[in-house]
């Protein structure tokens, strides 16, 4: 790797780009081989080894303090001392803002880190390298919390930096951005470099087969929507962000009064930055959380006020955006986690038994199935890869009789493979007749699989755009808050 | 003026010093758990390490006929104890409430044994009593004097508690030490031992409760009888979450249950004269610090915020340790031995896969 340059480091997850980079940062030790730099082989036993040589890493987890000031956070480790105890807030920010101002990263040193924006946060993370004075910056999967726009932003802030000489490990997965920004492709398959890539010669679908081993459909392939009756229908739907809030005041609430209808046979999906309302949205249409105004009704039925065992007995399958959380029993085996939506009914159930030979059963047709991939269907959740995670939890949500599909961030963290087979199965459950209600971080999954885009932005629909007319800048801009002249703007 | 008997000010004044002084356990108390639980560490075994260095502070003062030595009797005794503590929960992670608790009923049993064998052999000396110090000039003012005359553990508690708030908020060692509480993977990779951060303030902390301990025996009552703390160490602990885990807000919860404690023996007082019945039964009157505790944990004060990490073990790589310590290396992970199946949710879940993995049967 060269100075100034833009190296990008591609590879599906759990292909071992991280633990790389964890051991250049010296939070993992080598088994064998060495690492070299500026021509000298160097060992790091600890984090402070690396920064020592000039090594800076953003972590994907950002490893920041949220009640500490961006001041506290940046000097942490590194403290400027006023006296032989007394910490020296003052010139430590002054040193920050001076770094921010020569390297184009604005923040306030002062603010409270929680009251940052995610954004903002990642600028305090690479700030935090410089003020170690690092050469090399490593950022791990950077732009998979940011907006097209902030990611944008961090690209031109890459550029920078690249310029004025530092030299920077893009580590990521997301194929279009690597090609947009590196100077130099990477790419990493089980732990092993498969091969190197010229940016400006590759395509998408070359570097997507090296990272895979084989050929990858990118492009979704579906037939047009053949909408049916409406299956979701929302009308002036209010959700509170939380329980104590009051009714009244717009800040206050999560989903505000929206209006949508989901057909049968049809994909919608829902864009949106993170925190404008999409969560409470899809907690609310499964009963996770309280409706607080206006009526939904999906297949005639109203869900006001239901559990969210009557929403899942009547036909609404759902895949949570947290899938470790309120997806799966991490604890519990492959095949307990396949019946938690059906446990109590037959055939698992007799009386208040259960039919052990029906799960054992059911777990392994499904497995089979869904591709799942594990040692067997008495391993526990926890000890699956991510998106062998989100294939159970798919195969148990949908191997159900269901109307009406929710699935919330259905890929998110997941390698190329498996987003290529959930979105196929999304497909499938479209094309059989099910309402599907798509609600994506990721502008080009919704792009790909819906058929009519709803854009939320503070709890509102700010439009619902059919996916032929939309393109990645009006949505893009929509998100943000923006208005665009469309025929079809409900707002 | 008068108020049953006695002067309205001197009774008053008299008030105002017991709640210095009846708060000094508890703010000592709660400044272990801040030191604790600021980096990360749950330690419910306050009142476990105040009982014991109570009971060793004592047996240390009358043998020596010195309270001071007691003092450091005292302290040492805790930091063992908490050594304890800080070895299970951190290098054995052990869950913290269950290793606080083992402190708690093994302190109980320790020195109700302990003190039987020396009161039954008769030979104990007499006790001690550290001296009570006024500050000069300020002890000589009528009747306001009097608050100026404590004990030197009370005005220790007085000071720590300023000491305290300067190390958290002003210095390196605090600095470190919130953030190991708060987010230990944030500090680990900007080269902060989170391993060493935690040991020592678990330690600190069990000094600090050990100068709480020694108040009972060497400044209180001079004697110990099992069980002498009383529960002091679960108030301290109230006083910490009421005191939203800040060494200035603790030191004020601290000070009202001391207030309530006073409160309790002033009206105890006043009711010994016949004229003056409020006609309130003493045992009401007994209770008053621990209805307040009940109604301060009950939600009178609001939520308050707990330091993010707090109880939570921290692993390196967990993942990839946890594969390696259950192969067949010599030296396999605790969590592989059956020294901790009385452990952690995490640990459990752990030796449960181990043992899958080679039993290969189903884990129920």
């Amino acid at each position: 790797m060269d100075k100034g340059e833009i190296h990008a480091l591609l590879g599906e997850n759990g292909a071992g780009k991280t633990t790389l980079m964890n051991i250049l940062y010296g939070l993992y030790q080598p088994d064998e081989g060495e690492v070299v730099l500026g021509g000298q082989p160097v060992k790091f036993s600890s984090p402070s080894d690396a920064i020592r040589a000039g090594i800076g890493m953003v972590h994907q987890h950002f490893k920041l303090v949220p009640p500490f000031t961006v001041t506290e956070n940046i000097m942490l480790g590194n403290e400027s001392m006023a006296g032989p105890f007394q910490l020296d807030r003052a010139a430590a920010a002054k040193r920050i803002t001076e770094l921010s101002k020569q390297y184009g990263l604005f923040v306030n040193p002062k603010a409270r880190l929680s009251e940052l924006s995610v954004g903002v946060q990642q600028r305090v993370e690479i700030l935090k390298a410089f003020y170690r004075n690092a050469e090399v910056l490593i950022l791990d999967e950077p732009t998979a919390v940011l907006t097209p726009q902030e990611s944008d932003e961090l690209f031109n802030i890459m550029r920078g930096l690249a310029k004025q000489g530092k030299s920077i490990i893009f580590i990521s997965h997301k194929l279009k951005e690597v090609l947009a920004i590196s100077d130099a492709i990477t790419v990493l398959r089980r732990g092993k470099v498969v091969g190197d890539a010229d940016p400006h010669t590759a395509s998408e679908a070359d570097l997507a087969s090296m990272m895979v081993g084989r050929s990858v459909i990118l492009q979704v392939e579906k037939t047009t929507a053949k909408p049916g009756a409406v299956v979701l229908s929302a009308t002036g739907m209010t959700v509170r962000r939380d329980k104590t809030a009051s009714a009244d005041s717009d800040v206050l609430l999560a989903v505000n009064a929206i209006d949508l209808d989901v057909h049968a046979g049809e994909i919608v999906g829902v864009a949106g930055v993170e925190g404008n309302g999409q969560t409470e949205l899809a907690e609310a249409l499964t009963g996770l959380r309280p409706i607080d105004g206006g009526s939904v009704t999906i297949g005639g039925v109203s869900i006001v006020g239901k559990s969210p065992r009557f929403i899942t007995v009547h036909g609404v399958a759902h895949v949570p955006e947290d899938r470790q959380k309120y997806g799966l029993v991490l604890g519990y085996p492959i095949a307990d986690n396949l019946v938690l939506a059906t446990y109590f009914e037959p055939p698992f159930a007799h009386g208040i038994n259960i039919n052990e030979a029906a799960i054992r059963d059911n777990a392994t047709r499904l497995v089979k199935e869904f591709d799942i991939r594990t040692p067997s269907i008495y391993t526990p959740a926890r000890n699956l890869s991510g998106g062998n995670q989100q294939k159970v939890v798919v195969a148990r949500e949908l191997s159900r009789d269901n109307s009406l599909l929710i699935a919330a961030q259905p890929t998110r963290g997941l390698d190329v493979g498996s987003i290529e087979f959930i979105h196929r199965t999304i497909i499938a459950a479209r094309d059989s007749g099910v309402a599907v209600l798509l609600i994506s971080a990721e502008l080009d999954e919704i792009l790909s699989l819906a058929d009519r885009i709803a854009v939320m932005y503070k709890g509102k629909i700010a439009a619902i755009v059919p996916a032929a007319e939309a393109t990645r800048e009006k949505l893009g801009l929509l998100m943000a808050g923006g208005q665009v002249g469309l025929a079809t703007d409900t707002n | 003026m008068q108020i049953c008997g006695t002067d309205f000010w001197v009774t008053l004044i008299n008030l105002l010093s017991n709640t210095l002084e009846f708060a000094a356990p508890l703010t000592l108390g709660a400044l272990c758990g801040l030191f604790c639980e600021r980096s990360g560490v749950v330690n419910i075994g306050i009142e476990g390490l105040m009982l014991t260095s109570a009971f060793f502070g004592f047996i240390v003062g009358s043998y020596s006929q010195n309270p001071w030595l007691g003092i450091v009797g005292a302290v040492i005794s805790s930091v063992i104890l908490s050594a304890l503590h800080a070895v299970l929960s951190i290098r054995f992670k052990v869950d913290q409430i269950i290793s606080g608790t083992v402190i708690n009923i093994m302190a109980i049993g320790l020195t109700g044994y302990l003190n039987r064998l020396f009161v039954d052999s008769g030979t104990l000396p007499s006790p001690v009593t550290l001296p009570r110090l006024g500050i000069p000039g300020l002890d000589q003012i009528p009747v306001l004097g009097a608050l100026f005359v404590q004990p030197p553990i009370t005005w220790l508690a007085v000071i720590l508690v300023l000491v305290a708030n300067y190390v958290m908020y002003f210095t390196r060692w605090g600095l470190r030490t919130r953030a190991v509480g708060e987010n230990p993977g944030a500090a680990d990779t900007v080269g902060i031992n989170v391993y060493f951060m935690r040991y020592a303030n678990v330690l600190i902390g069990g000094a600090i409760a050990g100068l709480a301990g020694a108040y009972f025996t060497l400044e209180s009552t001079g004697t110990f009888e099992s069980g002498i703390t009383h529960g002091s160490g679960f108030i301290a602990l109230a006083a910490l979450i009421f005191g939203k885990w800040t060494p200035l807000g603790l030191w004020g919860a601290a000070l009202l249950f001391g207030l309530s404690q006073g409160l309790s023996i002033t009206f105890q007082a006043l009711q010994q004269s016949s004229d003056c019945q409020f006609g309130i039964s003493k045992d009401v009157l007994v209770m008053l610090p621990y209805i307040l505790t009940i109604l301060v944990l009950a939600g009178v004060v609001g939520r308050a915020v707990a330091p993010a990490a707090d109880g939570q073990v921290y692993e390196k790589g967990r993942l990839w340790n946890w594969r390696w310590n259950c192969g067949a290396s010599p030296n396999a992970s605790p969590a592989c031995l059956p020294t901790t199946i009385l452990t952690s949710r995490w640990t459990k879940a752990r030796s449960m896969r181990c043992w899958a993995k080679t039993a290969r049967v189903r884990p129920r």
